[in-house]
């Protein structure tokens, strides 16, 4: 397997790692190619993770051993393995909003003057030098924290870059980043590869595995369940690796017929703070029943247009209507007791209030419904929670624990519980299928079409072209703010979508005569 | 449905850490236990009736501002300015029973001892409201914004007698304030009035924590303030709510040291914010925001009280009991840091349980 063109350059020998009362990884044996792209999949909790700290030092295996060029390797810290040349581009962002982009780049490796001065022209430099490989235009000096999540991760995989890495680990470095964006990162990737060096690479998105991988590890409860170069390795292998025999498709198609016009955005404009528009003129109508994409890159205004919507942005132009009436008063309150509900993109900042229970969480916006007077009935409360963990199959051993002790997947859940506790009219998505492993993606889109399906209207934001394409009744595409393309289901391609979605970004805007063309 | 599953774990690792976990909880009882315990052997008297009765006073006005300052740092705030707001309201106390209101037309307007108390509240939450505006609607960090009204409260509790004391607020029957002494002097069942009025405070404030909407959405706001606003949280209300709560509790302990002095002086309540805060802090709130409870904070309150008093009757130097309670504080934060770090633990295991 060891071809003189992808020597090994790290190999893990009978790898074991135990939780208290878990055990994560079991009897692992793993090599790691140098220039090549090693592609690790598996269910969230398969122990994907769990390996990759091993290798960067966050976490010490428990048994066994890693080789590095043949001599065994102990990383006590990410310190220890970084200087052995291993980075790692974490899926959580490990990054300082309150500092600015070239400050996060180097930080803990500053560049000194004398050892004390920072040398900040030549960080600056070095920053500018590393986003232009990858294709960024983001000023050195902005901070991290007025950055969307693509470009922070971005940021993140640039700065792995700056240590220059001999092993390099991306844990679903693709999850918030767009089409082109994503073509970007391949491109570095190769570029690296071609470098000599070795990269461990990690994605829920299948199809992206099988094109930028040269070997690929399955892993299963821990285990491994298949190795081997990426050569002949199609979508139902790798499934059927990944989860067993019984392949989960994405949701079956319910054919329904859509309600009335139940929802309609006229003329939404929101100024962003460069002094641009973050969102430029979108209307749009949504009928009862209807599942409505919005695909667009990163950056293209799709957020913010919920954002408005749900309220949260109040300096919009522009007004809604729900069912003809106009949403008058803005803030999210108001919207959700008018049955709006949003699932925001970003779960950890956005969507849950970590230390709190899942009990807590669920009903945080739901809880008129369990009160009478200021009489809260913890009874009602509690079989209302009963129920919906019964119902969206959130696996957890009791409601009483911290939300954050969950799985992403089942965190998801427990957000789509909270809004579709306040019984929403419409549900707006950002993202829903983030960072969650491919069997709750399967139920969280199987959810998306049975609520479509008792007449709710869904507005539902993502990058991932598969995604919009097989469960929109209808797509938007957004572009540098504008929409820049409609189409339904039946007319929709990819190559029409991709077009549209790059339209904002020429040089010269083009007149909507352009996008007839494209699409 | 999961209860069993969970049960797959090894069973004795599990049942020492659920163990560890519930001393861990427990602590701050335990501590008062142990203190009361020490003292009825190391200090005489300790346990007399008469010495119950006056300690529980002492602790009483340190609970009310603890449990005030409870609901401001699990909203994620802090509120530095109830030392002040005390010494103002007693001021304001004193005020309306000597000269009652004068609108400088020959005669003025007084009050009865109920209307004084409520004048004297409204004061309290107003400054309160002060806060809560300039930390919602200015956008003032609530450190900053209550150091601010800290100053300006004490500064105007001076100048309303010029920095002296109001003697003698004996009432006149006339008026129907001559009652005011009764509720620091007062007993009703052999209990002192104001203990009286802790035990519905705090019946209150724990009711409102554990079984209403707003007790939720102030912990939500703590644990995360933009999940919370999306989720359909009025923050900003929230946070007008639990600063003049807390401005209330301060007015009640303005109230009931004027009342038990019989006099007014203006520099009451100077660093009483942060004996309340260490209460909250002994008692399992955290600083950050989101955790704490109204029973863990009166009882936190309980350990200082009695052990600052246990000390003065052992005849500890006052230095040395500053000491004491800051070596106290410090190690009930650091027990804190190791519960939290058991109960995620504890979670983790039983959600590891499920097979995942």
């Amino acid at each position: 397997m060891a071809d003189a063109a992808h020597p090994i350059g790290l190999s893990i020998r009978n790898g074991l790692k135990v939780y208290p009362g878990t055990v994560a990884l079991k009897d692992v044996d793993f090599d790691l190619h140098m220039g090549a792209v090693n592609v690790l999949v598996g269910e969230n909790g398969a122990g994907k993770s769990t390996m990759m700290k091993v290798i960067a030092g966050v976490e010490q295996l428990t048994q066994g051993t890693i080789l590095m060029d043949g001599e065994e390797r102990v990383f006590r810290s990410t310190d220890e393995a970084a200087r052995h040349g291993i980075g790692i581009v974490f899926q959580e962002l490990n990054l300082f909003p309150n500092l600015s982009v070239s400050d996060n780049i180097f930080i803990a490796r500053e560049k000194t003057r004398a050892g004390v001065d920072i040398d900040m022209a030549a960080q600056r430099e070095e920053t500018r030098r590393l986003l232009r490989r990858l294709e960024h235009d983001i000023d050195p000096d902005t901070l991290v924290g007025d950055l969307k999540v693509g470009q922070q991760q971005i940021v993140e995989i640039a700065k792995s870059l700056a240590q220059d890495a001999r092993i390099l680990i991306l844990d679903e470095p693709t999850s918030a980043l767009s089409a082109s964006e994503v073509e970007i990162l391949f491109r570095v990737i190769a570029d690296l590869k071609a470098n000599g060096v070795g990269i461990v690479y990690i994605s829920h998105r299948l199809e992206e595995l099988i094109r930028v991988g040269d070997y690929i590890t399955v892993l299963r409860d821990g285990a491994i369940t298949g190795a081997r170069s990426m050569d002949g390795v199609d979508v139902p292998w790798i499934v059927r690796n990944m989860i067993g025999e019984a392949s989960k498709d994405f949701a079956k198609e319910v054919e329904h017929d859509y309600g009335d016009e139940i929802f309609r955005a006229e003329h939404i404009s929101l100024p962003n703070k460069s002094g641009g528009l973050a969102v430029d003129d979108v209307s749009f109508s949504l009928r009862e029943g209807e599942i409505l994409g919005v695909y667009g890159l990163m950056g293209a205004g799709r957020s913010e247009l919920l954002e408005c919507i749900i309220g949260q942005q109040r300096d919009y132009a522009g007004s809604f209507f729900m069912r003809g009436e106009h949403l008058a008063k803005r803030g999210v309150s108001d919207r959700i007791a008018r049955g709006l509900a949003l699932i925001p993109e970003d779960r950890k900042q956005d969507g849950l209030v970590q230390i709190l229970s899942i009990r807590e969480n669920m009903t945080l916006s739901s809880l008129g419904a369990f009160t009478r007077g200021i009489h809260m009935s913890l009874k009602r409360e509690a079989e209302t929670v009963a129920d919906f963990i019964r119902r969206m199959t959130i696996k957890i051993a009791s409601p009483e624990h911290e939300v954050s002790s969950l799985s992403g997947g089942n965190q998801q859940k427990v957000v789509i519980s909270k809004a579709l506790m306040t019984d929403p009219k419409i549900l707006l998505m950002d993202e829903p299928s983030r960072g969650i492993d491919i069997g709750a993606k399967a139920e969280v889109f199987r959810v998306m079409r049975k609520l479509a399906a008792d007449g709710l209207g869904i507005v539902f934001v993502t990058s991932d072209l598969e995604e919009v394409m097989s469960l929109s009744d209808r797509i938007l595409v957004m572009s540098n703010g504008r929409v820049t393309g409609e189409f339904s289901k039946d007319e929709a391609t990819e190559t029409a979508l991709v077009e549209a979605s790059a339209m904002g970004h020429a040089p010269d805007h083009a007149p909507s005569s352009a996008f007839k063309e494209a699409s | 449905m999961t209860a069993q599953t969970a049960t797959a774990v090894p069973r004795r690792e599990m049942d020492s850490t659920s163990m560890l976990l519930v001393i861990l909880k427990a602590r701050t009882f335990i501590a008062l236990i142990l203190v009361f315990v020490f003292f009825a052997f190391a200090a005489p008297n300790f346990l007399s009736t008469a010495n119950m009765v006056i300690m529980s006073k002492h602790v009483a006005l340190n609970a009310f501002l603890a449990i005030g300052m409870t609901f401001v740092i699990v909203s994620g705030g802090i509120d530095l300015s109830v030392g002040s707001i005390v010494g103002l309201c007693g001021m304001v106390a004193g005020w309306l029973i000597l000269n009652g209101i004068d609108l400088g037309l020959g005669w003025s307007i007084q009050f009865n001892t109920i209307e004084i108390c409520l004048l004297v509240i409204v004061v309290g939450v107003a400054v309160g409201a002060i806060n809560g505006f300039l930390i919602t609607k200015l956008n003032v960090a609530p450190f900053i914004a209550t150091l601010g009204t800290l100053y300006v409260a004490r500064g105007a509790a001076m100048l309303s007698s010029d920095g002296r004391t109001f003697p003698n607020l004996n009432g006149s029957a006339e008026y129907g304030s001559d009652t005011f002494r009764m509720i620091g002097a007062g007993d009703f069942l052999g209990i002192p009035i104001s203990i009286w009025m802790l035990i519905v405070v705090g019946c209150v404030a724990a009711y409102i924590a554990k079984r209403t909407p707003l007790g939720r959405y102030i912990y939500a706001v703590g644990g995360n303030e933009k999940a919370a606003a999306l989720s359909g949280v009025k923050v900003n209300r929230v946070k007008y709510f639990v600063y003049m709560f807390s401005g209330f509790c301060a007015a009640l302990v303005g109230i009931i040291i004027a009342s038990q002095l019989v006099a007014a002086h203006p520099a009451t309540g100077d660093t009483f914010e942060l004996n309340a805060i260490a209460a909250a802090v002994l008692g399992g709130t955290s600083m950050s925001g989101g955790r704490g409870k109204i029973g863990g904070t009166i009882i936190g309150a309980f350990v200082i009280g009695v052990l600052s008093d246990g000390l003065v009757m052992m005849g500890v130097s006052a230095f040395w009991q500053t000491v004491i309670k800051g070596l106290v504080i410090i190690a009930a934060v650091v027990i804190d840091q190791a519960q939290q770090r058991v109960q995620s633990r504890v979670a983790l295991q039983a959600q590891a349980a499920l097979g995942k």
